[in-house]
Order: C-alpha cells, then sequence, then structure tokens
C-alpha cells in the first residue's frame, strides 16, 4: 500500500484526496469523494458511463489514475449545473425523455457538453459521432440526439 | 362440463390426453380437479401453470370464473423480461 | 372494494400528455442511486472466484491461506450455503448456478467467495484460494449437445414430453409441441413449399449497468439488501429461501436500475452477498464486472430452428411448422417452449405444428431477455415468409396481410385471440411511406412481424393524501422505462388534479405488499390498474368526508373535476370542496385519506408490432448500415407517449445489434472469448438513423384505460426485419445471425461461386 496525496480542483472547489498510486480516477471520486454521479459500466472505456473531464478534455475516468489528477480541473456531472439553473443539456434531457434508466446519462451529458463547448452548431452525424463512445442500451440514441440538437439551439441563444 | 385442451408437456402428466372433460366454474375447482384425476399434475400446478379462457390468459387469478361452454386451454406458465 | 377492469372508452384530461418524469432531475445531475451507489458503515468489499473451465469436478477447494490473510473477514464455499430447498429442484438449480456444488458447469461459474476490508485485499484474497479442478469433457453448441454422445451437462435430467418416458441422462430436457390441423395434409395442398434452416447466436441484454448490491446480516437473523433488480419482491422471496432466513426479517430495496431487459429477474450473487454478511457479521457490497456479468448472468438462447412453410399460388398458407432447439445454459428451463409457442402467433394457419428442444449446454444459465425466445423464432418464421411469398409472386407485406391472424383465429399455441392489432399494424405498414421511399444502389428493403404475450400478475398499491392535498402514490414494480410518470399521470387523471400534484415512489418490501417483477411488459398495465383502482377507494373516501363536512347524504356527493360537489337543488348554496380542502380537515373527519389495492392483474393482452427497415450492404466488404427504420406497434392505449416510443425504439435497436453485430463467441476450450464491450459490440450513435415510431391504440379489453403491456414486442420482428433487407440488398439469403461482415461476405462468395459453376 502505497497511498498518495492528491490536490485537484473539481468542479471548480480545490479538493484534497488520497488514493493509491494504481487506483482509477472514477474509483477516487466515487468511493473517496461520494461523487457517485460517474458510473462504472465496464472499467474498459468501453461504455462512456464514467465520462468526466481533465482540464477540458473527455476522458474515462476509469482509464485515469487518481494520481493523474494532481494540479488538474476536473468536472464531474455534479458540477454540470450552474447552482439551481440547469445547463440546457440536462433541461432538455428531461424535455425529451432522453433517458430511460439513466444509468449512462451522465456520460451522454459530459460528452455532449464538450461537443457544445466545442460546437454550438452541430449537424444530426456531428452529434452522433460525438456521443459514439457513449453507450446506452435502452433508448436507441433517438431522443438523446434530438435532446442535444434542442439543447444545442438554447446554447446558442446565450 | 368443460373440454380443457392440454398444451405443450402437460399432456405428460395427464396419461398423453390431449384434452379432458371436466366439470368446474372457476380456474381453482379445474385445477383441483384434474389433480385429483390426474396426481401427477400436481408438480406441474406447482411450478405453475396458465389457463386459457376464451382467448385470455390467465396465471395467477385462480378465483376467476369459468363461462359455461368456455374454451379452455390449460398452458405452462411462462415468463417474460 | 371490488372493482370492474373492463375497458370503458372516456375523454383523457392528463393521459397521452407528455410532461417530465418525476426521477428526471435525479438522473441528470448524478444524484439517482443505483446499485453501486449505496454505502454502509463498516462495509466490506465483497469478490466472487469463478472457475475457467466450461465444465469440471472439483475436487477440493483450500481457502486456508485465504482466510489467514490480514484484513479478509468472510471466505464461503457452497459448503457455506447449505441445500435448505427440501427437494425443489428449481430452487436448487438457482442455489447451484449462485455457487457451484462439486462441478463446474461453465466458464465464469463462482466456486468461492471473500469479504475483505478493500479491494486489494480481497483481490489478494481470491488468488490465495486454491481450487483442485478435474476437467472434464464439455459442449457449447447446441446442436452438438444433443447428440447421443455429448458430455452430459446435468446428469439428474430426464427428457420430459417423449414417449417413451427415457432412463437415461440427456442435454434435452423437455420436448414441446404445439399446433392444430393436418399439416402433411396441408402440404400436399400447397403449391409452393419452402423449407429453411436458420441459426442465431447467443446474445446479453447489455444493460448499462452491472449487477450490484449491499447485503447485510446480523446474528439475529434480521437483514437487509440494496440492489438492482427487476423485481425486490421475488428477490426476497428467493434470498430468503435460499438462506434459511424469515421473508419478513429481510428487507429489499430496489436501487435505481440500470437496465434489466429481463437480466434482473433473477438472482446471481445477491445471495452469496448475504452469506458473505452473515458470515463477517458486517455489511458486504459486491458489484461485478462487466466481464462478470458477460460470463455468468443471464445472456439468451443461441438457436438453431427449421421451418417449412407451404403456400398456395393464391396466398394461402396451407400448412407451416418449426422445428426449435434453443440451449439455456447450464441448467433446464422453458425457452425452446416458448420459441415453439410464439413461432406463429401473428398468422390464421389451419395447420400447423412446432416442436421446441430445450438443450442444455456449458454455457451461463439463460434467463429472459425482453420478449425471450419470442425474436430467435420469428427470424426463422418471418425469413421462411418473405422467400413463400417470393416464390409465389407476392409482395411480403401482401402475403403477410393476407394470412395475419385477427379476431376469433385459433393462436398456434392454442386459445383463440380476442380483438387483436397484427392487422393494423400490418396495413399500416402498407400505407407507411417508408414503404415507398426510393431505395438506392446496394439497398435493400425487409419488412417482419412480431408477437409477444404480456404478463399482469399481483400487483399492489398505496395512494396517500397529504394535508396540503397532495398524492403519494406508492407502488411496488420497479420502474425500468418511466413507469413512474405513467402512473402519476392514472393517478392524477383518476383525481381530477394536476400530474404535478402526484409524487410516485417505488416502495421496498417492508412498506407494501407483494408486487410480482416488472418483467412480460406488466408495469404500467398492472399497477396502472392497481392505481386506477386505490384513486376509486379514494374517492369514495372524499365523497364520504364532504358529506360529513356538509352533513348531507353521501348519495348527493359527486366527485368532478378534482372536488366534491353536492348535487340536489337542495344543497345549491354549498361550494365545491377540493382535494386541498378535504384534506385540510382531514384530521377532524376521520383521520388520513388513503386508497390501496391490491390485485391479480391478468388479461394483459397480446401484442403486435410490423418493422420496415432499409440496409446498405457494401458487397466488397459485408459491411451493413441501417438506413431507415419504421417501428409500429400496438399499445393498447399509450399513457406518457415518449417512454412508449422509448420501448419501441430501444426494443427495435436491441434488436439490430442482435441481428448484426452481438454474439457471443466461444472457443475449442469452451471459454468466452469476448466478455467485454470492446468485443461484444453493442450498436452505438454513429451506427444508426432516427428510429421512426407509430403508436396503436387497440384498446385492450380488460383494462380500465385499454392499456396494453408495450416493453418487449419491440424486439421481436428486428432480426428477421433486418435479415429480409440484408437478403433483399445483397442477393443472397441470410439464415444465421448475426450478420456481421465476415458472415454476410461468405454468403455473397459463395452464391457467386454457384452461379459461376452454373
Amino acid at each position: 500500500m502505497s497511498a498518495v496525496l492528491v490536490t485537484t480542483t473539481i468542479n471548480g472547489d480545490r479538493t484534497e484526496f488520497v488514493c493509491e498510486t494504481d487506483e482509477t480516477l472514477l474509483d477516487a471520486l466515487r468511493n473517496r469523494l461520494g461523487l457517485t454521479g460517474s458510473k462504472e459500466g465496464c472499467g474498459t472505456g468501453d461504455c462512456g458511463a464514467c465520462s468526466v473531464t481533465v482540464d477540458g478534455r473527455l476522458v474515462c475516468s476509469c482509464l485515469v489514475l487518481g494520481v493523474e489528477a494532481e494540479g488538474c480541473e476536473v468536472n464531474t456531472i455534479e458540477g454540470m449545473a450552474d447552482g439551481d439553473v440547469l445547463h440546457p443539456l440536462q433541461a432538455k434531457f428531461i424535455e425529451h425523455a432522453a433517458l430511460q434508466c439513466g444509468i449512462c446519462t451522465p456520460g451522454f451529458l459530459m460528452a455532449a457538453k464538450v461537443l457544445l463547448d466545442k460546437n454550438p452548431n452541430p449537424s444530426e452525424v456531428e452529434i452522433r459521432f460525438a456521443l459514439a463512445g457513449n453507450l446506452c442500451r435502452c433508448t436507441g440514441y433517438d431522443k438523446i440526439v434530438r435532446a442535444v440538437k434542442a439543447a444545442a439551439k438554447e446554447v446558442r441563444k446565450r | 362440463m368443460l373440454e380443457v385442451s392440454l398444451t405443450g408437456s402437460l399432456q405428460d402428466s395427464a396419461d398423453g390426453l390431449a384434452s379432458i372433460s371436466i366439470d368446474a366454474r372457476t380456474i381453482r375447482e379445474l385445477l383441483r380437479k384434474i389433480v385429483e384425476r390426474y396426481p401427477r399434475m400436481q408438480g406441474r400446478v406447482d411450478e405453475g401453470v396458465a389457463v386459457s379462457i376464451n382467448g385470455e390468459i390467465f396465471r395467477d387469478n385462480w378465483g376467476e370464473e369459468i363461462p359455461e361452454g368456455a374454451e379452455i386451454y390449460l398452458l405452462p406458465r411462462i415468463r417474460g423480461g | 372494494m371490488a372493482h370492474d377492469p373492463s375497458y370503458t372508452n372516456q375523454e383523457f384530461k392528463v393521459i397521452g400528455t407528455r410532461p417530465p418524469r418525476p426521477d428526471g432531475l435525479d438522473k441528470v445531475t448524478g444524484r439517482a442511486k443505483f446499485g453501486a451507489d449505496a454505502f454502509a458503515p463498516g462495509q466490506l468489499v465483497g469478490l466472487i472466484l469463478r472457475s475457467p473451465h466450461p465444465h469440471a469436478q472439483i475436487r477440493k477447494i483450500d481457502t486456508s491461506k485465504a482466510e489467514k490473510l490480514q484484513g479478509v473477514k468472510a471466505v464461503i464455499t457452497s459448503a457455506d450455503m447449505p441445500d435448505l430447498t427440501n427437494g425443489n429442484r428449481n430452487m436448487l438449480d438457482i442455489l447451484e448456478n449462485c455457487m457451484a456444488r462439486g462441478r463446474a458447469l461453465y466458464d465464469g461459474h463462482a466456486v468461492a467467495a471473500v469479504a475483505a476490508i478493500d479491494m486489494p485485499t480481497a483481490r489478494k484474497a481470491l488468488k490465495l484460494i486454491k481450487v483442485g479442478y478435474e476437467i472434464l469433457p464439455h459442449v457449447t453448441d447446441v446442436d452438438e449437445a444433443m447428440k447421443p454422445d455429448a458430455p452430459i451437462v446435468q446428469p439428474y435430467v430426464r427428457t420430459t414430453g417423449v414417449e417413451p418416458k427415457p432412463k437415461k441422462a440427456s442435454n434435452v430436457s423437455q420436448v414441446t409441441q404445439f399446433g392444430h390441423g393436418d399439416v402433411e395434409a396441408g402440404f400436399k395442398e400447397a403449391d409452393v413449399i419452402i423449407e429453411k434452416s436458420y441459426k442465431t447466436e447467443q446474445t446479453h441484454q447489455g444493460y448499462i449497468e452491472p449487477h450490484a448490491c449491499l447485503a447485510s446480516v446480523g446474528p439475529d437473523g434480521q437483514g437487509e439488501l440494496w440492489v438492482t433488480t427487476q423485481g425486490h419482491f421475488a428477490f426476497r422471496e428467493v434470498c430468503a429461501k435460499l438462506l434459511g432466513m424469515e421473508v419478513a426479517k429481510l428487507k429489499v430495496t430496489a436501487s435505481e436500475i440500470g437496465g434489466g431487459f429481463g437480466g434482473k429477474t433473477h438472482v446471481w450473487m445477491e445471495p452469496v452477498a448475504l452469506a458473505l454478511s452473515r458470515k463477517a457479521n458486517r455489511p458486504v457490497k459486491l458489484v461485478m464486472s462487466r466481464e462478470e456479468v458477460f460470463r455468468s448472468t443471464g445472456p439468451t438462447c443461441s438457436t438453431s430452428v427449421d421451418v417449412k412453410i407451404g403456400a398456395k399460388k393464391d396466398g394461402t398458407i396451407t400448412a407451416a411448422t418449426a422445428t426449435l432447439r434453443y440451449q439455456n445454459g447450464a441448467f433446464p428451463a422453458i425457452w425452446a417452449m416458448l420459441g415453439a409457442m410464439t413461432s406463429y402467433a401473428c398468422y390464421n394457419l389451419k395447420n400447423v405444428k412446432t416442436v421446441g428442444y430445450d438443450v442444455l449446454v456449458n454455457r451461463p444459465k439463460v434467463t429472459a431477455y425482453r420478449a425471450p425466445s419470442a425474436p430467435m423464432a420469428a427470424f426463422a418464421v418471418e425469413s421462411t415468409i418473405d422467400q413463400v411469398a417470393e416464390a409465389i409472386g407476392m409482395s411480403p407485406i401482401d402475403f403477410r396481410i393476407k394470412n395475419a391472424a385477427k379476431e376469433g383465429t385459433r393462436a398456434s399455441y392454442g386459445p383463440k385471440y380476442g380483438p387483436i392489432g397484427i392487422g393494423p399494424t400490418l396495413e399500416a405498414a402498407k400505407n407507411h411511406p417508408h414503404m415507398r421511399a426510393r431505395l438506392g444502389k446496394n439497398q435493400g428493403r425487409g419488412m417482419a412481424c412480431g408477437f409477444w404475450f404480456n404478463f399482469g400478475g399481483q400487483t399492489c398499491t398505496d395512494l396517500n393524501i397529504g394535508v396540503d392535498g397532495t398524492v403519494t402514490l406508492t407502488v411496488g414494480t420497479v420502474d425500468v422505462g418511466g413507469s413512474r410518470a405513467s402512473l402519476s399521470l392514472i393517478a392524477a387523471e383518476e383525481l381530477g388534479i394536476a400530474y404535478e400534484r402526484v409524487k410516485c415512489n417505488i416502495a421496498d418490501t417492508g412498506s407494501l405488499g407483494h408486487n410480482d417483477m416488472t418483467e412480460g411488459s406488466r408495469g404500467t398495465f398492472s399497477s396502472g390498474m392497481a392505481t386506477i383502482f386505490a384513486a376509486r377507494d379514494v374517492i369514495e373516501v372524499l365523497r364520504e368526508r364532504a358529506a360529513k363536512t356538509w352533513e348531507i347524504p353521501v348519495e348527493d356527493v359527486v366527485w368532478e373535476g378534482g372536488q366534491a360537489v353536492a348535487k340536489g337543488k337542495a344543497h345549491g348554496n354549498l361550494t365545491p370542496l377540493t382535494l386541498s380542502d378535504l384534506a385540510a380537515a382531514s384530521p377532524n373527519s376521520g383521520g388520513p385519506i388513503a386508497g390501496h389495492n391490491e390485485v391479480v392483474a391478468d388479461g394483459a393482452g397480446v401484442s403486435f408490432a410490423s418493422h420496415i427497415c432499409d440496409i446498405e450492404v457494401d458487397p466488397e466488404t459485408g459491411a451493413t448500415k441501417v438506413i431507415r427504420y419504421t417501428v409500429i406497434q400496438d399499445a393498447g392505449k399509450a399513457i406518457h407517449p415518449d417512454y412508449v416510443e422509448g420501448q419501441f425504439q430501444g426494443g427495435a435497436v436491441q434488436g439490430i445489434g442482435w441481428a448484426l453485430n452481438e454474439e457471443y463467441v466461444y472457443g475449442e476450450d469452451g471459454r468466452l472469448q469476448n466478455p467485454g464491450f470492446l468485443d461484444y459490440r453493442i450498436p452505438v450513435c454513429s451506427d444508426l438513423p432516427y428510429i421512426d415510431t407509430q403508436i396503436l391504440e387497440i384498446p385492450n379489453p380488460n383494462h380500465p384505460y385499454g392499456i396494453r403491456g408495450v416493453g418487449e414486442t419491440s424486439i421481436v420482428p428486428p432480426l428477421a426485419a433486418i435479415g429480409n433487407a440484408v437478403s433483399n440488398a445483397a442477393g443472397v439469403r441470410m439464415t444465421h445471425v448475426p450478420m456481421s461482415p465476415p458472415r454476410i461476405l461468405k454468403a455473397i462468395k459463395s452464391e457467386q461461386a454457384e452461379l459461376a459453376a452454373g
């Protein structure tokens, strides 16, 4: 056992945690910090349910070590809403019934946010490829794509 | 008197018969009388059966009344996902 | 109070609208708690050791070193889970599947488990357990397993459904037969007969959330289980029985469920978690890895099916048969029987016969997967239907319309149908613009029909009125796809109030009577019925309270538009009392206002769908692309159309994955070669177009609102619809699912070779 102290900024707050050197960022977020919004669907980077951003880059937190977050800015689903105001993606996912069971939803929202931050006017094809790293088994993706389109429209208005 | 058709492997437990005549007014009475006549049917009833009355499938409601002359099928209990 | 479940035609106020779901906010903010999201003070980490062999005698398990490791609090084997099933073979099979008893029956079968203070310690402990295996011959293919010299998977199994009764063990656990008429005579009348064999590979439900639970059992015999499940009441009963606990002393709470599709109707490792917790006297959290989910939990069957259909030139089917061989994994089940029942359910046939063979192999125990067994049978039958139509020169849609089942048709599985929707879905398909859309180069169109039974079952709900007039609806069916929204709509409709004034909760097993699982498309159908009845009971109480308040006879009070209204000239001056008024006055008018209903909701009503799809096939590589997809299905009544569409789209896409990509690949060594989402490839966003839907509403006569189940039928037609489309695009008949690029390419090449050979 060789625990290490890691200093990061998580969802805007300076945060310190201790983790093993072989521990994933996902496990650190979930088990050490109680941020269980990021989900483990596979542990091998195939499903995207654990998607977070590290310094603005979309990553599968199951493929990143906790110690790699040292000095980085990490954003998770828990930090997506601005106080009591939902991000347009969150609002549109609810409005368009873009979730059924909801286990993949945090990952989709993180991936979609990274897309809209870069490209606020994506085509259907661009949306589909931007979200191709996230698996959903309930919806057939139809309402997810529609929700992202609707959210993009909101984002452009801002 | 009802003509009760037995489907699938249920015939196995009723001496291989495809249909049997039984006088019953509810599913409960029907199942009781079938087991009385064919004791091996008890195991099948314990595993679970379904009764189709005029095309409508009942799995649990043994109090359901059976109309005179109804078409009755005894089916293995089926499952969904 | 007795209530009438019959359908009444009525104008709805909120039913059919699309309000936001009550659990939406929690699910978009990461707050919703799923199976792996619970923590308990002092909790341990559980891990399971699994057999690397498909079939082996377990000579010895030495756990002594693991037990001695610092931080290990419990190690268990089957010796810690004694057989308390009292001769109930089905229950013993469940126990044996949770933990091997002397023999490992498939790659991934649990043989031992540990509970330790943290994950690294638990992993280390697993490595210290030494298992002495004597490897036995294995069989993983359904046709191989039926051969007389095949290794026997379960020595206790004797084939049922055959005469004379076999004395020797067999891998065929049962033979079942359905049908009517005289098929031999029917085939003699036919102008065209097509006979073909098909294969489908094993697929997994593929829910994104792995199985997870948090178990806690104390030496006082009381326990709690937090678990991702489709049916916490059933889990409670099975776990209590297997562990020798009293049902009332085990409280099971269903977490939010991250997908189930049938795979979470069955216990896999929950009894193991409870046994570990009991031995350690500490809470134990057990979460499966994705690899464990693939190797050890609920896939559906791989199958091998022969179909023969004969028809006259005018398009009448004269006879149809199917022989269906379904592997059930290592434990006997009824999956081929369900295939035999559903094969021809869409058609009106004079002569039909189906025979199902349920077969054991060294693979994981098969469990339900969305309309279990129906998609594979439909693939074989609907593919053949297209070939017969072609042979007699009719369009596939007209041929199906001509032979479609209708009210009064004798179903191939026995009974006669009531009012059903196959005809209307076919007519809608024929008239759909999709049918007339132009196809591009290398593109083909296919269609297919599908059937599923739907079930009701035991259901129980509470409806409580708060002092401010808001409504707490408590149900016991797990919400897998938005049922809290649809049930809240139903309560609001009955009471005449706004949807926002209802809050629907899923009760734990300590808070409500028994509810069957959310399976068989029953959630909204059966809890909807119980909610309607509970609300009607509440309205009776509200009328009484209003009558008391006004000091008039209850007969003079009616419930209209969400308020009590006094009827009759004598009461003209009485201002109506709203739900809020009556709730505020309740402490002095008789106390809490509540309704409750227990019902066995039978009569769920069969459901039919027709799907149309366009597929493009690259003749150079065999790669496919779904160009367009349309689902048409009868919902009885769509309570919340968004979630009905969601079920249609989700089922169709699971079927698309099954048809084109997904398959369990077993090696010669009997081990699963692809237990991960990289190699077991489910459809992703960029693989698909929008999935168009058309909801038909043919009321179910056995539900007050006409609801039928909608969850399952949508997975039945895709295999065949895509098979027909690919065959039309590639110019060669596909008979093996999944139609992966190598299989399509091989079919194209061998067709070309045949043509070249003349």
